[in-house]
Parts: C-alpha cells; sequence; structure tokens
C-alpha cells in the first residue's frame, strides 16, 4: 500500500508543483495591481495571469484534476480582479488595501469565528454535529456580558461565559447523546433555545437600555516599539490577548488531536465508535467531553464578540457568525489548521466586504455570501471533496 | 388525525417500531428515518405531551422571572385571537361582491380586537402551513430540509420583484405569474441542494444552510442602498418597490389597510390537500416514501433515489417559494432588508412539520398552534401591561426551542408513551414491543 502511494507520489508530484506554482501566481496576478507595487497597465495582471493558467492547463494533460482547475481559476480570477484594479483610482485602492490594518481586522473578525470552528472541530471529531454552534457562541456572548458587568472583571465574564456556553452544550449532549435524539434537530432547538433565553433575560435585566457603557472589556496587547500606521503596528501591534490566545488554542487542538492518545480516542469514537467501544472507551463520555469543549469554545468566541471587540450585547449579535464557524469547519475539511485557516479566510471576506464599501455598498453585502458559496463548492467536491468523520450525525447506543 | 400509516403499502401492512441499525461503515439511517420512528410510535397524544411540556417550561421561566404564568398565558390566549370563536351571538356576514348579508353566529367586523387578531393569527397560519409543507415533504424522502428559510426568501424576492413590475397586467394574471415564478424562484433554490445529494452525496442539512445564508445576503444585496431592485422613490431607505395593485391577492376578512387576511389562507389550504394528494394517490408520492423509509430498498425495487431527491426538493421548496409569495402579494406588498434578516418563519416551519408529524392535517394544526403563540406573543398581540411582549417573543423562541428539543428525543417521546401504556396495563394486556436497543 505504501510503495504504491509512493510511486503515485513520486509520478505526481511535478505537475502537482506545477499546479500549486499556478495558484500562486494566479494570487501574485491580482497582488501586483495592489499596493505597494500598484501597476497600473491592465496587461500585467493578464500576463502573470495567463502564465497561472497555463500552468494549470499543462497540469491538467498530466491528469492533476482538481488542483489543476483551481490554479485555472485563481488565475482567471486573478485577471479579473487585477484588471479592475487597475481600472480603479489609485485613492481607493489606498484605503481598501493597507495591508497593516488589512491584517489586523482580519484577525479581528476571524478570531470569534476561530473559536467557534476549533470547537465545533473537535466535536465533529467525535461524531456529533452542532448546529448549535450559533446559539452556544449568542449565549457566550450574553453570559459574558453579564458576567463581566455583575461581577466588575472581565476574566470573571469570560468564565461565566464559557459557563453558559457549556450548559447549552451539556443539555444539547443530553438529548443527542443519552436520549439519542437527533443531533440537527437538537441543535436547532438549541439556537432557538439561545436566541430566545438571551434575548429574554437581556431585557429582563437591562431593559431597553442595553448593557451599560462601562463593561469591563477584554484587553488589548499593546507591543511596545510597534507604532501605529506602520504594518507590523497596525497588523499586530494592538490585537486582543483573545486573539493570541487562539493561536495557542489552535496548536493545543492540533497536538491534541493528533499527538495524544485523548486525541486519537476522540477520533476514533468519531470514525467507529462501536470499534472504540470494544477496546474500552467510552463514547458517551468522549462525546459528553467533546460536546462540552466545543459548547465551551463557541462562547469563549461570543464573549470575545462582546466584551472584546464591540462592548456591548445586542439580541442575536452573533447575526449567522456561528454558521460561517460550521462552514469553517468543513471547509477546512475537519482539521484544526484547516478550520483555522477558513475562519481566516472568511475573517478576510468580512474585514474586506466592509472596505469595499467605498466603491459600492451594495458590492460589499454582496461580498458576505462569499464564506457560504465557497462551502457549497467544497462540499459540492469542485475543489477537492471534504470528507466528514465517519459516524458523524449518527447517535450511538451501547451494546 | 395521523396518516394511516399501517395501510401503507411500503411498510408491508404493518405497523412497526423498530430502532434504525446503527452498523457504522455500513448502511448509515437518514435523519428521517430516525424520526420516522418517533412518528410511527404515540398517535396524537405524544404532540400533545410535547406541546405542554414545552408551555409548562415556558410557565416555569414566566414565574421564575417574577410575572404570573396564569395571567400571561391567558393574554397570550387573548392576543392570538382564538377566544373569538366563543363570542357566539347574533351577527351577519356580508357575501362578496354583492350587497347582501345573512345571518352568522359571530361578529365578523375585524374592529373588534378578538376578530382583528384572529385574522393576524390566521396570516401567519398560512405562511407557517406552507413553510411547514416545505420541511414535511423533503422528510417523507427522507430528507431534512432546513433551507425552508432560504426558499422562503427566494420566493419573496421574484414575488415582489413580478409583482412590482408589470402595473399593466390583469389582476388575475399578474398574481399568477408572481406566484407561480416565486414557486420555481424556490424550487430552484432547494433543487440544487437535491441535485448535490443525489450527484456527489453533500448533505442536504450542509448544503440549505448555506443557502439560507446565500438567499439572505443576495436579498440584503438585491434591496439594500444602491441594490438593482431598490425602491426608486427613496434612495435612502433598503427596501423594494410597492407590489402594484394588480399583483395583491385578494382580501378575504378585514381592512387591507390593517393587515386583513388574504385568500393566500386558501391556496395554504389547499397546498395541504396537493401535498396529502401528491403523497398518498401519485407514483411520485409513493417512490419519496419509500426512498424516504428506506433508499436501498428503494433502490433495490427499481426506484430512481437520485431523482426522488431532486423532485422532492423542489417540491419542498415551491412549498416555501408559495409562502415567500403570500406573504408579499398577501399583506406585506413590499420587501426590506430588513424583513429578509429578522424572518425566522422558515424555521418555525422546521418546528411546525415535525410537531405536525409530517402529514397534512398535523401540519395545518401545528402551524395554527404556532402563528396563534408568535401573534399572541407579538406587540400588536399581547397586552403590555400584563406582560412585556419583547420579553414574549422571546418565550415564544423558547417554546419553540422545547418543542423541538422533546420532538427530536425519540427515546424520551417513547418512554411518555409506554408510561401511559403501563397505566393501561390492566386492560390492555400486549405492550408493544420495545424497540430494539432503547434499554
Amino acid at each position: 500500500m505504501n510503495a504504491f502511494a509512493g510511486t503515485v507520489d513520486r509520478y505526481a508530484q511535478t505537475p502537482r508543483r506545477v499546479a500549486w506554482a499556478g495558484i500562486v501566481v494566479g494570487t501574485l496576478a491580482f497582488w501586483l495591481a495592489l499596493p505597494p507595487v500598484q501597476a497600473r497597465a491592465p496587461w500585467v495582471p493578464i500576463v502573470v495571469g495567463l502564465l497561472a493558467v497555463a500552468c494549470g492547463i499543462w497540469a491538467l494533460t498530466r491528469d492533476v484534476g482538481r488542483l489543476a482547475w483551481g490554479a485555472v481559476a485563481v488565475g482567471l480570477i486573478g485577471i479579473g480582479l487585477g484588471v479592475l484594479a487597475t481600472r480603479s483610482s489609485t485613492g481607493h485602492l489606498g484605503s481598501v488595501v493597507t495591508w497593516g490594518s488589512l491584517i489586523g481586522s482580519t484577525l479581528v473578525w476571524a478570531t470569534p469565528l476561530a473559536y467557534a470552528a476549533v470547537g465545533g472541530m473537535v466535536n465533529e471529531r467525535s461524531g456529533v454535529v452542532n448546529i448549535g454552534l450559533e446559539g452556544m457562541m449568542l449565549a457566550g456572548a450574553f453570559f459574558g456580558c453579564l458576567g463581566a458587568d455583575k461581577f466588575g472583571s472581565w476574566e470573571m465574564g469570560l468564565l461565566i461565559a464559557a459557563a453558559g456556553g457549556a450548559g447549552f452544550a451539556l443539555l444539547f449532549a443530553f438529548f443527542a447523546i443519552h436520549l439519542r435524539a437527533d443531533q440537527i434537530v437538537g441543535g436547532t432547538a438549541i439556537n432557538f433555545l439561545a436566541l430566545g433565553v438571551t434575548g429574554y433575560f437581556f431585557i429582563q435585566v437591562y431593559g431597553q437600555n442595553g448593557t451599560p457603557g462601562d463593561l469591563p472589556r477584554i484587553p488589548n496587547v499593546n507591543i511596545g516599539g510597534l507604532h501605529e500606521h506602520t504594518f507590523f503596528g497596525d497588523a499586530i501591534g494592538h490585537l486582543n490577548i483573545m486573539i493570541w490566545a487562539s493561536f495557542v488554542l489552535l496548536i493545543v487542538a492540533h497536538v491534541g488531536l493528533f499527538h495524544t492518545p485523548l486525541g486519537l480516542r476522540l477520533r476514533a469514537v468519531g470514525e467507529h465508535p462501536r470499534a472504540a467501544e470494544t477496546v474500552g472507551i467510552s463514547v458517551y463520555a468522549t462525546r459528553y467531553v467533546a460536546v462540552t469543549i466545543s459548547g465551551i469554545l463557541a462562547a469563549l468566541g461570543g464573549a470575545y464578540l462582546s466584551i472584546g471587540f464591540v462592548g456591548s450585547f445586542g439580541e442575536n449579535m452573533t447575526a449567522g457568525r456561528g454558521f460561517i464557524a460550521l462552514a469553517a469547519v468543513i471547509f477546512g475539511n475537519w482539521r484544526p489548521f484547516g478550520a483555522y485557516a477558513a475562519a481566516i479566510l472568511f475573517g478576510a471576506s468580512t474585514a474586506l466586504s466592509f472596505r469595499l464599501a467605498v466603491y459600492s455598498d451594495a458590492a460589499s453585502v454582496l461580498f458576505q455570501a462569499l464564506p457560504y458559496v465557497l462551502t457549497l463548492i467544497a462540499v459540492a467536491g469542485v475543489i477537492g471533496r471534504s470528507i466528514p468523520p465517519a459516524a458523524v450525525g449518527r447517535p450511538y447506543t451501547k451494546q | 388525525m395521523t396518516e394511516p400509516t399501517n395501510r401503507d403499502p411500503v411498510q408491508g401492512g404493518q405497523v412497526e417500531v423498530d430502532a434504525p441499525t446503527q452498523e457504522p461503515g455500513g448502511y448509515a439511517p437518514s435523519v428521517a428515518e430516525r424520526l420516522a420512528f418517533y412518528q410511527r410510535a404515540g398517535g396524537v397524544v405524544t404532540p400533545l405531551i410535547t406541546v405542554i411540556l414545552a408551555f409548562f417550561a415556558g410557565g416555569l421561566v414566566v414565574l421564575a422571572t417574577g410575572h404570573n404564568p396564569l395571567r400571561t398565558y391567558q393574554a397570550v390566549w387573548a392576543g392570538t385571537g382564538l377566544n373569538w370563536f366563543f363570542h357566539v351571538g347574533n351577527y351577519h356576514i356580508d357575501i362578496p361582491f354583492t350587497g347582501h348579508h345573512v345571518f352568522f353566529w359571530w361578529n365578523t367586523d375585524t374592529n373588534g380586537l378578538a376578530a382583528y387578531n384572529l385574522t393576524q393569527t390566521l396570516i401567519l397560519t398560512t405562511t407557517l402551513i406552507l413553510t411547514g409543507l416545505a420541511v414535511a415533504f423533503a422528510f417523507r424522502c427522507g430528507l431534512f430540509n432546513i433551507g425552508g428559510q432560504g426558499q422562503y426568501t427566494a420566493g419573496a424576492i421574484v414575488s415582489v420583484w413580478v409583482g412590482s413590475s408589470w402595473a399593466h397586467m390583469s389582476q388575475g394574471l399578474h398574481v399568477f405569474l408572481a406566484i407561480a415564478l416565486a414557486m420555481v424562484a424556490g424550487a430552484g433554490l432547494a433543487a440544487v441542494a437535491g441535485f448535490l445529494k443525489a450527484t456527489v452525496g453533500a448533505h442536504e442539512v450542509i448544503t440549505t444552510i448555506m443557502l439560507n445564508w446565500i438567499a439572505y445576503w443576495v436579498g440584503s444585496f438585491l434591496f439594500g442602498r444602491g441594490g438593482p431592485l431598490q425602491n426608486s422613490a427613496d434612495i435612502s431607505v433598503p427596501i423594494s418597490n410597492d407590489v402594484t395593485p394588480s399583483g395583491k391577492l385578494p382580501v378575504l376578512w378585514g381592512n387591507s389597510d390593517l393587515q386583513a387576511l388574504h385568500v393566500g389562507f386558501f391556496i395554504a389550504l389547499g397546498a395541504l390537500v396537493v401535498f396529502w394528494l401528491m403523497l398518498n394517490r401519485t407514483t411520485l408520492g409513493y417512490q419519496v416514501r419509500a426512498v424516504g423509509y428506506n433508499p436501498e430498498a428503494a433502490r433495490y425495487g427499481g426506484i430512481n433515489v437520485a431523482r426522488n431527491y431532486v423532485y422532492a426538493m423542489a417540491i419542498s421548496g415551491a412549498f416555501a417559494g408559495i409562502g415567500g409569495a403570500a406573504d408579499i402579494l398577501g399583506w406585506q406588498y413590499r420587501l426590506g432588508v430588513l424583513d429578509i434578516q429578522v424572518s425566522n418563519i422558515g424555521f418555525i416551519g422546521i418546528a411546525v412539520a415535525l410537531l405536525g408529524r409530517n402529514t397534512a392535517v398535523g401540519v395545518g394544526l401545528a402551524a395554527l398552534l404556532f402563528g396563534a403563540l408568535v401573534n399572541g406573543t407579538s406587540t400588536r398581540g399581547l397586552d403590555a401591561s400584563i406582560f412585556p411582549p419583547e420579553l414574549a417573543g422571546n418565550l415564544t423562541l423558547m417554546i419553540q426551542a422545547l418543542v423541538l428539543l422533546f420532538v427530536g428525543a425519540d427515546v424520551l417521546v417513547l418512554y411518555i408513551w409506554q408510561a401511559r401504556r403501563h397505566l393501561r396495563l390492566g386492560r390492555r394486556p400486549a405492550a408493544p414491543a420495545r424497540p430494539e436497543g432503547t434499554a
């Protein structure tokens, strides 16, 4: 088996590399038309883009398939966007594309998604589909506010948020695991429940005035020496603690999932629960832990949104971010780095959509559909199939 | 009230309560299959218990936050307008299109609060029947369509576009065209999910969620500021053009300036009949149900499973699309970005379908329940001096959520069902066979 794979690899290696090169060159076609290079002549992106398409077509003739199609697509998109960029005024381009602050705001928008996505990934890896991520995020956002307000510290806010998220997760887990309720129906119910509970208690506690303006906020980490309006200053000079913590979370999730016995057990339960139980792993306990972790992480993402970034709570403030996180799990192929990268991509699309408003309000609104379209394409299998854990969505009956 | 499953050809004339197989790596039971299990257990009683439990839990929340649950539910009841039926008297009703009126038991004057509230409840019921059917039909084919919201939005977008264009068309044709195209739009959006399921096996839950949000943002784009379908009168308002008079559905009951009940109500009732006929009296329906019970067996029996997935999703989407058109042409007459963004009527359709056990009569009754609940707890329906409507709206969400939670939990429902059987054990010697693996 290994020898076979090795042979295939050796033969496939070069065309695959060319296809990858095509993707990079296609991206370059667009990049060249943006600051700081900012080529103004339309032939620059066209020539570079055609080079990428050529790479893709060459790889296609060598049976690379999807990756090669990807190179062709990226090349064409690069030409299109590049030419558009050369047509747009330099002033607009400069205000939209300031790389430092674009990276900074990408991280800001990506972080809530990243927490929820890593949580959702853990929980799907254990064989439970969690449509309720949105609700758990919303619960985190509200209870984070409540905790920060009532105890007067953001640490307590995070703690209460985590407890709130864990509470919803445990309720979901009880129905999904013990009562073997359908996980999708249960998740939908959790979304409704969180919407109702947070809305109810928000009005009960804060009335029409909303959360107080002096909520304790999760602090930013100001790195000395990195000044504003420089590339690194804008990008990473003033990031929130939660953003830095999300990097740590990513590493922990990756190591935990792929390099520890616990992670192996978790994956075994998600792939083949009966086999896992046969060797003495408790399927129920593993799934309870995984769902609770996902609830806590989603809630931390929500709390970052409310007390880290916005500084207040509003009814239904997550507005579909839990579903983007779910999309990120799928788009990232159920892997920590993949899910995180997808969260960054979707965060970037949000950050960019706000900046695109200088061109047109309408375009910036339409741009927000991008994460969903990309995920639809990903599950449709056009660019590489997404393969979920084998037992995902199926309740397990103890023998 | 439920469809007689014991006469079902697919079931071989037996009501069998069997837990779906759980072999990993082998054949995966679909969502619908697992819920079909619930559907066959317990008759009318389990949905009733579900609802009572949910309302009870909601009452506990009301009590815990210092309000009186009994008085609250009384006020909600008054807000639903259903109390109208209990005020019988000597009134008369106008015969449409003539100057005559005849004796009637109830006062139909919508200046009265109860009658007005009832019209509002029925407006919501109309839409909920259609979005509920959208979930239910796919369900019978073993697909979980949670894209009812997106398909509803697609129908609303197309119907407001058609309804606000071509002002010189005759009313009948205009309305028909708007509804037909809305139906096509809903069907098309849902068919994408069906097609992806049939061809590459993409899970319909994931694809319909994505399509929901695509519809959400495309709608926000179309009617938003600078969008191609934004109204031509005031470009600072993100809203569509108004539906022309020829595109409006005729009013059935009430004053059209204050949102009257429109003939869409009969369209919804007709849709219930169509749903039943299609499922139980056509070849397509037979195939859809066969696939829903067991796709492998259906395939073995020579049914084209892939094609049925696409058809079932398209028909589901068509129901939701009509729902969108009914709201636009019936009482909304325009569609704003905010309308698209706050609407959750497609999601309530999930609760309607599951509580109504995916049968025509059940969906109708569940739609009436949720329509009444949503209207009874709305700012307009609920007496604000007894219970704040802002809280009550959220209470509705909680009750919905609890209904969904309990409906999804077949073991819990079975347990309650069997506890009931236990009480009657003296009279009924044979307790139902406990499904394998529920112990």
